[in-house]
């Protein structure tokens, strides 16, 4: 609350308790990385020590060799990512443009439908989209991950539709009136003003490709195909649970390249997060 | 219809053609065919062969369904409240005027950008009985409730036993919640000031302000993050199935039902007995998505109506 000045008592208390919930969040990072620098042997000593004593760099290009396709796993998250982040922001701020920016009969009908599609859970029509795709003669190769996101996600739809009704109308009207048809209205004049939105529809398909485990699981079949949240999934499970430093080296190093892209994007990252809670 | 009326729609459905497509391939087809299916004997490998509701009987006396089902519920009913209370607590306290706000907020978000797969891995880790940090912080502060109190409790080896496992699943989950955080910050600092203001001049206190003030006009962002949380809980996949290497946990305590969702579908590949798993949670989620409005209604307070 920020009226009524706050007691100095009260605000030293509460920045206490936010400190120790920080630790609290802070510290499985902190884990993770001080595992990663560890040789086997102090990974099982106890107490565990958080400074290895000797910090063993290796256990990176190991994990990486242990992995044995890190850099093609590599590789195939980041063409999913590009294709999909390509996709669904076309595809989703063409039909948010339609279901905003254009008046046609049962146009809110229709879109509360769309609404009601974010409800179904993939694996609901998991195993009916596999045999559609089985048909295609798509299994086995990329195409399932990211042809989809070409047809725009409700999501993502929402989200750009809610920057695009902000975007008084009359703008729109002065377009058609100098004669500007409406697919040059979008390129032209919306698009250029809702670059903060579709840069955080962009990063928020970026991060869900890169995460996703369950579509790769099914969709891909040949090892070298996979992506890197299979790949570490498939390493972790070879392991068994043993070397737990060249685990977490692996773990820190497919989660470093979303830190390091949030830490570039922070303020439309949050921004767009909050938007999606609180616009509604 | 008028020709500019015809044009108009002419124009829109275009404009909103791609989705419509995916809409009818990705979405009604799928969700037709998921219904149908779960009246076949299917296996992918060959067509479906009709055979009524035989595959919901055989769930009906199937008991590892209902203990996929009563993980789930179990999961849904604990980790829906306590990821609110958590998130919420945390958004109220962040929103004092603290200094180092931007960076208390930038940590409690960054856990939740952590791929599933490495959540998964790093709390396994965590959770480790012996060597894991959950226990190694534990222990020492349940030694000193012990020698206080006298009692014996000591730290549960978390993922190998079925008492515990599912807590195992929800604190890595509340690991999680800065998502969350961010959206209820956003809903605290659209509260008006003036609310809080007239509350002062009436000497309303902390809890009297939070609870007739703060929790009223953000209720509809509670409504939103608990339908999304509902959502998200009911299809956990990723994190009990990288946690015990594609299995089900000790006594079955983490099969879930989308886990064994999974293993009919591409495991036995016993696809009609998959989608009817599928067809039975997805009628849960919009069954009690329709109690969750149906108190919204009652309860979600929204400004200007």
């Amino acid at each position: 609350m920020k009226t009524a000045e706050t007691h100095p008592v009260l605000r030293a208390l509460i920045f206490v308790a936010l400190a120790l919930a920080a630790v609290a969040f802070l510290a499985p990072f902190a884990w993770m990385v001080s595992t990663s620098l560890k040789p086997l042997n102090e990974t099982m000593s106890l107490p565990p020590k958080w400074i290895p004593s000797s910090v063993q760099w290796n256990n990176y290009p190991e994990a990486i060799a242990e992995m044995r396709y890190f850099w093609r796993y590599a590789g195939n998250s980041l063409f999913l990512c590009v294709m999909t982040v390509i996709g669904t922001v076309t595809s989703s701020a063409l039909t948010a443009y339609g279901f905003s920016r254009i008046e046609w009969r049962g146009r809110d009908k229709w879109f509360l439908v769309l609404l009601a599609t974010m409800m179904i859970p993939f694996p609901v029509i998991m195993v009916p989209v596999y045999g559609l795709f089985k048909d295609l003669g798509w299994i086995g190769t990329f195409k399932p991950l990211w042809v989809p996101s070409f047809f725009a996600s409700a999501f993502n739809v929402f989200l750009l539709r809610q920057f695009f009704l902000t975007l008084p109308k009359d703008i729109s009207e002065a377009a058609r009136i100098d004669g500007c048809s409406e697919i040059q209205i979008f390129l032209r004049i919306i698009l250029p003003l809702c670059r903060p939105a579709l840069l955080v529809v962009a990063l928020l398909q970026f991060l869900f490709t890169w995460n996703d485990f369950l579509g790769p699981l099914i969709f891909l079949t040949n090892q070298r195909d996979f992506t890197l949240a299979l790949g570490l999934q498939s390493f972790q499970s070879q392991q068994g649970g043993t070397s737990w430093h060249l685990l977490m080296a692996a773990s820190t190093l497919v989660i470093l390249p979303v830190i390091v892209l949030f830490f570039f994007t922070q303020r439309s990252f949050t921004d767009g997060i909050a938007t999606t809670g609180t616009k509604s | 219809m008028t020709k500019n009326e015809r044009r108009r729609l002419a124009t829109g459905l275009l404009f909103i053609s791609p989705w419509l497509v995916g809409f009818f391939a990705l979405c009604v087809y799928p969700l037709v065919s998921s219904v149908y299916f779960s009246l076949c004997d299917y296996s992918v490998l060959s067509p479906p062969v009709f055979i009524g509701v035989r595959n919901y009987q055989n769930l009906w006396i199937d008991n590892v369904f209902w203990t996929s089902l009563y993980n789930t519920v179990f999961f849904a009913v604990f980790a829906i409240p306590l990821g609110l209370v958590v998130s919420l607590s945390l958004a109220v306290l962040l929103n004092f005027s603290i200094p180092g706000k931007g960076i208390f907020r930038t940590i409690f978000f960054l856990p939740s950008l952590v791929p599933m797969v490495c959540l998964a891995v790093l709390w396994q880790w965590m959770l480790n009985g012996e060597l894991g940090l959950v226990n190694n912080a534990a222990n020492p502060v349940l030694h000193v409730l012990n020698d206080m109190l006298g009692t014996a409790w000591s730290a549960p080896n978390w993922l190998q036993d079925a008492r515990y496992a599912k807590w195992g699943i929800i604190f890595t989950g509340l690991w999680g919640v800065g998502n969350a955080v961010v959206i209820y910050l956003a809903g605290l600092q659209d509260v008006p000031r003036y609310l809080y203001e007239s509350a002062d001049i009436d000497g309303a206190g902390f809890w009297q302000k939070t609870i007739h003030i703060t929790i009223p006009v953000i209720s509809p962002v509670i409504y939103f993050n608990s339908i999304m949380g509902l959502i998200g809980t009911f299809q956990v996949f990723a994190v009990p199935f990288v946690m015990t290497n594609g299995g089900d946990g000790p006594e079955r305590s983490l099969l879930f039902m989308a886990t064994y969702l999974y293993e009919n579908a591409f495991a036995y590949w016993n696809m009609g007995y998959a989608c009817a798993i599928g067809v039975i949670l997805f009628l849960v989620i919009l069954a009690l998505t329709w109690l969750a409005t149906k108190l919204s209604e009652k309860h979600v307070y929204y400004a200007g109506k």
